[in-house]
């Protein structure tokens, strides 16, 4: 079948089998790999990715399911200087990661956590991370990162604007 | 892990789900959120022939009063529920659990219905409209019709709908500022629950202590007959017959379900 998505921006038409789910197409189909898959079944939250403005978990949905859809993954984030968004800054600045392979998921499911609440407690943080798990259980420095992303602004809480990406 | 093959259709309104179950039959499933169907599909546990996604019928999704009632749609999604102004104050035991669900990516894409056509024993929010009352409205080739919550789920994974018929709505009593509790006991914040109770209005449901979510009958009846939030708890895993795995034996259980019932219990009455 026929899905039209638009990837970071970019609208593309590619044929895919139904069962293809939204993780494989991303990173086989796509060719952006940044979109990590973990446990394959929807408990760890490294495959996470925005849909249409809400974080998801891309092992468990449908490339079909997106389609006419608006998909947003790590690669989408940064500017077309390579200028980092504002959730990548603050976790690197922070050092928000050990071995990296939650990372990806994390920082689009932390963009989705200012979304909702843009000055969020730790604990409120905790919570709006609870679908995903660091193994290394780097979550001291997870946490800081997202508290020091909601002090640089609305746009912590906000994945690129599909025109903004094009330009 | 990957699917077995189907064949995909994408429905747009309830008479179109309708006539692609009846031409489909038995081999059809409907995709909603696909929280609950994807994963047992990649482990090849399900394997339908045909999926019939019917997330793109828009009118599924809302939670309005109707009379004495709280009317909410089946394609309303976990975090709509959560979120909703009017399920808060018109029936704020239902928004609470659809916080508990999952994650919130697991709750971007659940559906109401979705987990009450599914009827895992040990999901949440059939547990809560259990302990609310009300009644689910289905959709099939003769109209709709409604059947009773208490009616509806009838065992593990089983139901009381047809294959033909899809869930369109659920309906429960208002319970405004009636006291309510929800515990859920996990071993992480966003596991199943290894056993849950949920209390309103005397009323009391249970997760995970047998094949289907299920009514604290003992218990209810001793709170009807005056006895003591304690007292009625102790009996509140009487009747029920749940199963042991790596997380609980059947024991352990069964006090999980006697401590959750009197915690909900004591909350509900401290509203």
């Amino acid at each position: 079948m026929q899905v039209s998505i638009t990837v970071n921006g970019q609208q593309r038409t590619d044929e895919v089998e139904p069962r293809l789910l939204l993780a494989h197409y991303l990173r086989e189909t796509c060719g952006l790999t940044a979109t990590n898959i973990g446990c394959d079944s929807t408990s760890c939250g490294a495959c996470t990715v925005v849909v249409d403005g809400l974080s998801v978990k891309s092992c468990t949905v449908l490339a079909a399911q997106t389609d006419g859809s608006q998909v947003t993954t790590l690669e989408g984030l940064s500017g077309p200087d390579g200028e980092m968004h504002p959730m990548q800054a603050a976790f690197r600045a922070e050092h928000g990661l050990q071995c990296g392979f939650c990372t990806p998921g994390m920082v689009m499911a932390a963009i989705g956590v200012l979304a909702d609440n843009p000055d969020p407690s730790d604990r409120e943080v905790r919570e709006g991370l609870e679908g995903n798990l660091c193994r290394c259980t780097g979550y001291h420095n997870i946490v800081r990162a997202v508290r020091a992303a909601a002090t640089s602004g609305p746009s912590a809480g906000q994945v690129p604007q599909a025109q903004e990406v094009q330009a | 892990m990957i699917p077995s093959q189907f064949d995909y259709v994408k429905v747009r309104s309830v008479d179109e789900a309708v006539a692609a179950l009846t031409e489909h039959g038995e081999d059809a499933k409907l995709l909603a959120g696909g929280h609950s169907l994807l994963p047992i599909m990649k482990l090849r546990l399900a394997v339908p022939s045909v999926l019939i996604d019917i997330s793109g019928i828009r009118d599924l999704s809302y939670v309005r009063v109707e009379g004495d009632e709280v009317a909410i749609g089946a394609g309303t999604r976990h975090f709509e529920l959560e979120r909703s102004e009017v399920a808060r104050t018109e029936v704020p035991l239902l928004p609470h659990t659809a916080g508990r669900v999952g994650d919130p990516q697991v709750r971007h894409r659940g559906t109401l219905g979705g987990t009450v056509a599914h009827s895992d024993p040990a999901s949440d929010l059939p547990t809560a409209l259990l302990a609310l009352g009300g009644t689910v409205v289905l959709q099939g080739p003769g109209g709709r019709r409604e059947v009773p919550v208490t009616e509806f789920w009838t065992g593990f994974f089983e139901t009381a709908m047809s294959p033909d018929e899809l869930v369109v709505e659920l309906r429960v009593p208002r319970t405004g500022t009636a006291g309510w509790g929800y515990e859920k006991f996990t071993r992480r914040e966003n596991d199943w629950p290894i056993v849950a109770a949920a209390a309103v209005q005397g009323r009391v449901a249970l997760a995970n202590m047998g094949g289907s979510v299920l009514r604290a009958s003992a218990t209810e009846e001793a709170l009807a007959g005056g006895a003591s939030i304690a007292d009625a708890a102790a009996l509140a895993d009487q009747g029920t017959s749940p199963t042991a795995d790596m997380h609980a034996d059947q024991e352990y259980r069964r006090h999980l379900a006697r401590l959750l019932t009197r915690r909900a219990l004591e909350k509900a009455a401290a509203a």
